[in-house]
């Protein structure tokens, strides 16, 4: 089956019992035993669900993995990810990354004996010099970053990883498997926040795990039933709900994003503008050359800070929130938001300034967007 | 605001007091009404923030006054068809749903409200030829199920209209998205939302949406006495499928297209029905009236054997009642949708044991055009 074939059915045609269509929400903690020794695969829904297994399954598929896992939130899933690594390891990973994963690294992960190298991964040769450092066990990328939208080379870091021996993460969350699929690549093990685009509507808070090799996957699901910060069943099936029309929606988010970034570029009070589905920007080819999709994610800068804060309490469809990926648009101020765990001095080497706003866009017609993003700007 | 931005934004669509982006599911049967804030609500069956966030948003889309939601399409329709007295009459489009066939035949007859079944897709004479002095309302579906017959819907509300009868339509089909009755001076619109409107095959739900005041006020009144509302999560569930209503009619009716086009052509199909076909009879009229389509079609294989031995080979499709959903549906009039109608009834309606009935779901066309092909041997 198709990708978006197998996107429609997730989840149908998993309960014999009845024939629902729909996968059945298992509500419940514990499964019954029929004798000692005898289990029907699931004891605990901390080790397994049959919800949450039905999301798992379909996932794996549409990225053409060997297993996958989901948790609590993207954070959580990408704290069982640092858990594979031994105290000692160094980590090759984006400079420009969401915040919260910064967080997690600077906070947990250093006390916890781990060292982060921050480069920028859309400079391959860069990315090349850091994995020859001693002690590199595992290479972080975001592609597109965060909210600069910069896009790595994932075939080139594929092989640079494999040859070093290092592990290849790549956070996909503002692509999904309908636009980019980073296994193709190389990559061992592709991270989601799920609560952005997979999930879709801003309604719930999901993380998944991807792994190439069924090793990897067995790994990391001794972490989570270890740790336990799995994803519950409701969330697992609204989750399996999003997936059936993710494809749809990502064409439309694209489609809106072009319209927008095409209508700041051209406004004279808007100064750079980040969307790598504008021909002129610098990831544009490349993105091309391995996705199908540009995504959703804009940003851009304004000429003072006075006019970011006109234009957070002014708009009047864009909602202002912190996420991104769902049906409703949303600005996020990320110098504030999403990134004010980061030092001054990254930012600034970013080019990460309190001038700058992102976008989520959302699913509204174009048309009401353009003019609301045109009435705070003049 | 335009209807695919209302379609995210329409209704309540965010909490007051907290400012999340999804309204809240009030579990709650009852409210406390000692403070002034709270006294818009009382108890869940008269108005619930939740449903009332969903039919708000429903009444915006459909270009309507007010709307209630319900536990069921049939719960709608009935609640709809409560609207009359006893001694009141009907006119009622010949090859209507099954289950809104038999609502009226045995439990509405006996009431005492009674139909008459007019082939409306034949025009205003056939509405003449079955009025009579206690006539008081029409209800019509188009295009109709199983058959994608067309009515001409301005004619039907100008009729109705000139004598006093109060216009229906069920309009599960196209949903607001690509046909709204109201504007074309309908005064009810009907929807089981069980179909397109939620659109993924895990709720069972039903709307009205009144054109006026006055009627919103008597639907309410109905809703809140006879009681068939619909629950909170089912109400929040509907919420979330309205979201993508646009996107999925859309790439749905894309494919209908496309699989509607290719079996015409192929040699072991008897016929199509399908409004986007160069040759459907009602093709000139739909477009009139309603922006595409559709995602449901109809094909007529050679024999019932012919039929049944395709329902058996197709993989893909799910091959049960309903239809509207992310799946493709595949079913059989005969036995599932119009089985509460008489073999004869049937028959007379053109519904023969060889039709199938295709709702086109969101898997890749070219998936389902490969399945039917092997299933047609």
């Amino acid at each position: 089956m198709r990708p978006q074939s197998i996107m429609a059915q997730a989840g149908a045609r998993r309960d014999p019992g009845t024939g629902a269509v729909s996968m059945p929400i298992h509500m419940s903690a514990a499964f019954q035993h029929q004798a000692l020794g005898r289990s029907t695969g699931f004891d605990y829904s901390r080790t397994a669900n049959p919800s949450r297994q039905a999301l798992e399954q379909t996932m794996s598929l549409l990225e053409g993995g060997a297993g996958c896992l989901a948790f609590a939130s993207g954070l959580a899933a990408l704290d069982a990810a640092l858990r594979l690594f031994e105290p000692g390891a160094r980590l090759v990973v984006t400079e420009d990354l969401y915040g919260g994963s910064f967080r997690l690294f600077e906070k947990f992960g250093r006390p916890q004996r781990l060292d982060f190298i921050y480069v920028d991964t859309s400079d391959s040769r860069a990315v090349a010099d850091a994995l020859e450092q001693p002690g590199v066990r595992g290479l972080f990328v975001e592609m597109p970053t965060n909210p600069l939208l910069k896009v790595a080379d994932l075939r080139a870091l594929g092989r640079l990883a494999g040859e070093k021996g290092a592990l290849f993460m790549v956070d996909n969350t503002f692509m999904t498997p309908a636009c980019c699929r980073p296994m193709e690549y190389g990559a061992d093990l592709v991270l989601y926040s799920a609560t952005k685009y997979l999930g879709g509507h801003n309604d719930l808070l999901a993380g998944l795990a991807v792994s190439r090799t069924r090793e990897l996957a067995e790994r990391l699901a001794f972490i989570q039933n270890a740790t336990g910060a799995v994803l519950g069943p409701w969330e697992s099936w609204l989750l399996l709900r999003s997936l059936k029309t993710l494809s749809l929606r990502m064409k439309k988010h694209e489609e809106n994003a072009l319209a927008v970034a095409s209508f700041l570029r051209a406004h004279p009070k808007v100064g750079r503008v980040y969307y790598p589905g504008l021909p002129e920007d610098a990831g544009y080819a490349l993105l091309g050359s391995q996705a199908q999709g540009r995504g959703g994610m804009i940003s851009f800068e304004v000429e003072s800070r006075t006019r970011v804060e006109s234009i957070l309490s002014s708009v009047r469809v864009f909602l202002f929130a912190e996420s991104l990926g769902g049906a409703e648009s949303l600005v996020t101020y990320p110098i504030v938001q999403t990134h004010a765990d980061m030092e001054a001095g990254l930012l600034a080497r970013l080019g990460l300034n309190d001038r700058l706003l992102r976008l989520s866009i959302g699913l509204e017609d174009a048309e009401d967007l353009l003019e609301d993003l045109a009435a705070v700007l003049d | 605001m335009n209807f695919n931005t209302r379609l995210i934004h329409g209704g309540v669509g965010r909490d007051p007091y907290t400012g999340a982006s999804s309204i809240p599911i009030y579990q709650a049967s009852t409210f406390d009404r000692r403070r002034a804030a709270h006294a818009a609500y009382d108890y869940a069956r008269s108005g619930n923030p939740t449903r009332e966030a969903l039919e708000e948003l429903m009444a915006g889309l459909d270009g309507g006054a007010g709307a209630a939601a319900f536990s069921s399409g049939m719960a709608a329709i009935s609640s709809v068809f409560m609207l009359f007295r006893p001694g009141d009459h009907l006119l009622v489009s010949k090859d209507v749903y099954g289950g809104t066939f038999r609502v009226l035949e045995t439990l509405f007859r006996s009431w005492g409200l009674t139909a008459t079944f007019v082939d409306t897709s034949k025009g205003r004479a056939e509405l003449t030829g079955a009025l009579r002095p206690e006539s008081k309302g029409v209800f019509v579906e188009s295009p109709s199920n199983p058959l994608l017959a067309v009515t001409d819907l301005e004619m039907v509300a100008s009729f109705a209209a000139e004598h006093g009868l109060m216009s229906i339509i069920d309009n599960s089909f196209s949903t607001p998205y690509l046909q709204r009755p109201l504007l074309l001076g309908f005064d009810l619109t009907l929807y089981s939302a069980t179909k397109f409107l939620n659109g993924h095959s895990d709720v069972l739900a039903g709307l009205a949406v009144a054109g006026n005041k006055d009627l919103a006020g008597r639907l309410r009144f109905v809703q809140n006495a006879f009681g068939a509302v619909l629950g909170v999560q089912d109400s929040w569930l509907l919420l979330r499928g309205l979201k993508t209503l646009a996107v999925r009619m859309r790439a749905s009716q894309e494919g209908a297209l496309f699989l509607a086009g290719a079996l015409r052509a192929h040699p072991k199909v008897r016929r199509v029905y399908y409004p986007g076909l160069e040759d459907h009879p009602g093709r000139k009229t739909h477009f009139r009236q309603c922006a595409g389509p559709g995602a449901v079609f109809s094909f007529e294989l050679e024999s019932e054997a012919a039929a049944a031995r395709c329902m058996d080979l197709l993989e893909l499709p799910l091959v049960g009642v309903s239809l509207g959903g992310v799946e493709s549906i595949l079913s059989y009039p005969a036995a599932m949708s119009h089985a509460a109608m008489p073999r004869a009834e049937r028959e007379a309606r053109g519904i023969s044991g060889a039709l199938l009935r295709f709702s086109v779901g969101l898997e890749d066309p070219e998936d389902l055009w490969a399945d039917l092909r092997q299933a047609l041997g």
